[in-house]
Parts: C-alpha cells; structure tokens; sequence
C-alpha cells in the first residue's frame, strides 16, 4: 500500500480555537494543514470591509496566525490550504507574502491564490443572459433583491487547488472554496486521482465532510457518553490519514484529549446533511449510505466502501442580501412565579409596542430557562413552581429600522414599571442590527471560470 | 388506554422507552430547515428506531414548533436516521430570532420523544 497522506483539521469555522492550528503542526507528523474559514454570510462581512478598503476582505487574524506557523510549516515542509481569502485572496497572500519575507523565509515559500469564485461584479451580466439565480428555498428570482445585493459567490471545488498545488504552490489561499475541497485537493494532487474517478472523489469529500468542522469529529460537542470523554480542555483536533485507494482513518496527536470513536465520528457525519445519498459537491456527489466505518484501535476509525456519482452541471451560488433589522432585548425575573413574572412582563412589552402602532415582520418570545431550547416539549413536564429565575427574551424584526430602534427604548423600563423581582439588564439598552441574510442558488458550471496564480516570497 | 389496547391486539408486553435510552443525536442547520441524525447506541435498536420513529410520528413529536413537513432518510450503515425539519428555524440563519437559529438542539429536543416497544 502506498504512503498514507495526512491532512489535519485546524480551523472548524473563523473564530475557532487559535492554539489548534499550532497543535496540529507541532503535535506529530501531518502533510497538510487545512482550515475552513467561512460560513454561509461571512463572504458579505468581508465585502463590506473590502468596499472600505480595498486591501481588505479576508479573515484578518489569518495573517497573525500564519506569522506564529510559518517558520514551522517550513522547516517540517507542511503545506496549507484555507478558505481565508475570503473576497480578496490576493490580498490575503500578499500579505502573508509580507510577513514570509520579515520572517526571512524569501525564497523558501509559493502561495498559490485561487480566484474566480466573486461574480458580484457580474450579476447584471448573469441574469441580462438568462440566469434567474432563483432561491432555492423559497424560488423568487434573484432580480427581486438585486439592489440589497452586498455578495454573490460561486462555491468553487478542488480542481484549482489542485491546480494551484501542481505549480508548486506551498499555501493555497483561495476564496469560496467548499469546505470540502480543501481536503479533497490535496489528495487529488497527491494520489493523482482523476476528475472522474467518482469513488475516489467522493471518498475525499467524505473524509473533508468528517474533518470540516474541527473537533467536532474528534469528542468536542460530542454527545453520546459525553462525560466520559477525556480532557477536552486538551482536545485533539483531527487528521485523515488518506490512501490512494480512498480509503482513510480518523486520528489525532498522541497525547491530545478528545476521543475519536464510531459512534463520535457518526454524528459529524450526519451533522447538516441532506439527503445522505446526494451529498454534492462542485467535484462530485457522494453516496454517504455507502459509508462503511470501522473502529481500528484507539482514536482511530476507519472508512472504506465509499462510493460516489458523476458532478453536476450547476455550480451551488451564495449570495447575501439586506433583509432588514433585528433587536434581542433580555430580562430576568426571580422566584417566586419566575415565570408567570415573565410572561406578564411579555404581555406588557406587546401591548405597549401595539399601543405604539409599532408593526413588525415577527416579535419572538422565548422564556430561556423553559423554553427557549425545546419549547412546548420541555414545559409540559416543567414543576413551573420551583422554576429559580427565567430570562424574558424578546426579539423583533422589520425591514425597517425604526420601528426596532424604537423597541430596544421599551425593555429597560419594564425594571421600574412592570412585574417586580426583575434583574439582569446591566447590558444596557439592546442594539439594532442589520439583517444580511442567505441567498442559496444554483449556476451553470461553464459560467464560472476558476483562477489560479501564484504568488512568489 | 393505547397502551392496553395494544398488549390485547399483539397478546405482547409492552414498555415505554424514551429515545435519550436507545439513541445519541446531532442536529444543524440548512437555511429555514433544522437537521437531525438520530443514531442507534446499539445495532439491535436501529430496526427499532425505523420501525417506530417515523416522519409523522416526528412531525407530531414537533408540533407548534416547525411550520413546514418532516422528510425522513435511512443509513443502515451508521444505523442512523436523518430527519429534515422544514420550516423550523424562524427563516434561519441571521434572519432568526431563536436562541437557536441554527437548529443545534433539536438533536436532544427529538431524544425526549417516547415510543412503546416490546417488553
């Protein structure tokens, strides 16, 4: 059997734990390092700061990061691949590019940059020629939101990273690229596995699907035999550990905490699934009925059997729109009668806003401590008497500002004129926050043309 | 009452377990629609769980929380379930007001339902 590749998990989503990505290079042997950076609306974030400086729009505490980890990465020849990009990849690898070279490092690194992915710019061109971008959940044309439009991003698949990794590229920052292709790049580069050999491809997809999300496969938010899980303060994040074949284990440093189990690994791979036998990806679509899992000694679970189907003609498009404005205003009543307290102060808050002729899309009430998690299921069998405290949660949200501007001044004064034994507010007043909301749709594959360049330290 | 009515139709015993006994759960999101793998602990109990967890017995489970249909997909392989909870997360993503708009614990939310099984 040939060598095995190994790929290891650093970044589950931006935000996530910035001491992983050391752990994982410093830890034990890997070949690559692969972080995820951006959810659904974080492309319309990066927008916005791009639209206010043009050096921007990227996931900025990357480039930090990447000057605590590049002397490493070096000196044990690990390569990267990340999403950080964001809507200005270039700009992420220059100045990475910059950091390399005050590091000394000139010479020693190639950043491959994977482009193409932002048709912002081409939206009026795309639907003048046809294209609805229609929204998958609801079906409404794209044109209905044209003007709120604040990103539209094409989810690009492994192909340019692999790209990118043939040149020689030894970090590959891309934008829009699928989660899953970060992982499933490197092994096409390495294993020189074809963009038809379906098996394979959807084998890579699985194995980037397991490891996407950090520790999440590995013991972190792990439900079943939770509290037996060891030291999570110390967790381990995980690492495929790839063969040519398509077959891959699940592992994690020695002497890391977590677990990596059957039962674990399950539930990452039946976290945000669809219809598990069409998991598809810009590469391919994955059978995960076919899944075959095994556990081969300790933290180590094998995958075998995965079988997958040709890719589709359509590329899957994100965009972000602005819906409106939102407002979360919180209270908290205490024993006795927490929560007939609470409800009253609810009862209260909407009439006044009704009194107010104040008119939302939806106001929310959610009585955390009861209800909020499991509704009318957890508060059938609540004792409501013994109740210690609740939090009033109150939430609004209209496409227009004022009316949520205006209900943010209703909540401090429930404290001194409403249900008594109230506390909790020492957040002060509840913030307006602009709504950019999720637009899923799909494109023909031959509109979106993938780019691939490479940038010398 | 339909407890007796069914040990008098099968002649059988029965019990009443609660899914948090027989299953371990992940849920997320996609847009408006929560996710929820629902996984046997043991290899016996899956058969269990298709035959007594069924997309209507989960919509009813979820009533006055989900405005849309429960879609339901077997993996024999992870003896697991995926449920597809339509209309669940307040529009979802930064549209929701929920405390979890992106549909996290309705994984423990499905554990508390209870079916009735042969003793």
């Amino acid at each position: 059997m040939s060598r095995a590749i190994r790929i290891a998990a650093g970044q589950g989503f931006w935000g996530d734990w910035l001491e992983a990505p050391w752990r994982q290079v410093t830890g034990g042997p890997i070949d690559y390092l692969m972080m995820d950076y951006l959810a659904e609306v974080t492309m319309s974030i990066m927008q916005k700061q791009k639209s206010r400086d043009p050096l921007l729009g990227y996931a900025k505490d990357f480039v930090p990061l990447m000057e605590r980890l590049l002397p490493e990465l070096v000196r044990r020849r690990v390569k990267v691949t990340t999403n950080a990009g964001g809507v200005n990849p270039r700009a992420c690898a220059e100045a990475i590019a910059q950091v390399a070279r005050r590091l000394g490092l000139a010479g020693k690194l190639k950043i491959g940059v994977v482009s193409g992915d932002d048709l912002l710019g081409r939206v009026d061109q795309l639907l003048a020629a046809g294209h609805a971008l229609a929204n998958l959940d609801t079906g409404r044309p794209l044109r209905d939101v044209r003007d709120r439009l604040q990103s539209v991003n094409a989810y690009l698949g492994a192909a340019p990273i692999v790209a990118a990794l043939g040149r020689g590229a030894d970090i590959v920052i891309t934008g829009r690229v699928t989660d899953t292709g970060l992982t499933l790049g490197p092994l096409m580069h390495e294993f020189g596995w074809a963009a038809d050999a379906w098996d394979l491809l959807a084998a890579g997809t699985v194995a980037g699907h397991t490891i996407e999300c950090g520790a999440q496969c590995s013991g972190g938010n792990c439900l079943v035999d939770w509290q037996r899980i060891p030291d999570l303060a110390n967790v381990g994040y995980p690492i495929v550990e790839a063969y040519a074949d398509g077959t891959f284990e699940i592992t994690k440093h020695a002497g890391t905490g977590g677990r990596v189990s059957v039962a674990g690994v399950t539930e990452q791979l039946v976290y945000e699934m669809g219809d598990p036998r069409s998991y598809i990806t810009p590469d391919g679509v994955a059978d995960f009925t076919t899944i075959e899992l095994r556990q081969r000694g300790k933290d180590r679970v094998r995958f075998s059997g995965i079988r997958g189907r040709p890719a589709t003609g359509s590329l899957k498009v994100s965009a972000a729109y602005s819906y409106g404005f939102k407002a979360v205003g919180t209270l908290v009543y205490a024993w006795p009668d927490a929560l007939q307290k609470a409800r009253a102060a609810d009862r209260v808050l909407r009439q006044r806003l009704a009194d107010l002729g104040l008119e939302f899309e939806t106001i929310l009430t959610e009585f955390v401590g009861v209800d909020a998690t499991h509704g009318p299921l957890a508060l059938r069998e609540l004792q409501q008497r013994d109740v210690p405290e609740v939090q009033l949660r109150v939430g609004v949200r209209s496409p227009q500002r004022d009316p949520v501007e205006r209900f943010t001044r209703e909540i401090a004064p429930l404290i001194l004129n409403g249900p008594p034994s109230v506390t909790g507010f020492a957040g002060g007043r509840p913030k307006p926050e602009e709504i950019v909301a999720y637009w899923p749709a799909l494109l023909d594959k031959t509109e979106v043309q993938a780019c691939v360049d490479l940038v010398t330290v | 009452m339909r407890r007796s009515r069914h040990r008098v139709k099968s002649g059988r015993r029965k019990r009443t377990v609660r899914l948090v006994d027989l299953a371990h759960a992940r849920s997320g999101d996609k847009g408006d629609t929560a996710n929820v793998g629902l996984i046997a602990r043991h290899a016996a109990d899956y058969p269990v769980l298709v035959r007594h967890v069924t997309a209507a017995r989960v919509a009813r489970h979820f009533k006055g929380m989900i405005a849309g249909p429960v879609e339901r997909f077997e993996l024999p392989n992870l003896r697991a379930l995926n449920f597809l909870l339509h209309g669940a997360l307040d529009g979802g993503g930064t549209i929701s007001l929920k405390t979890d708009a992106q549909g996290k614990v309705f994984s423990t939310a499905l554990l508390r339902m209870e079916i009735e099984v042969d003793r």
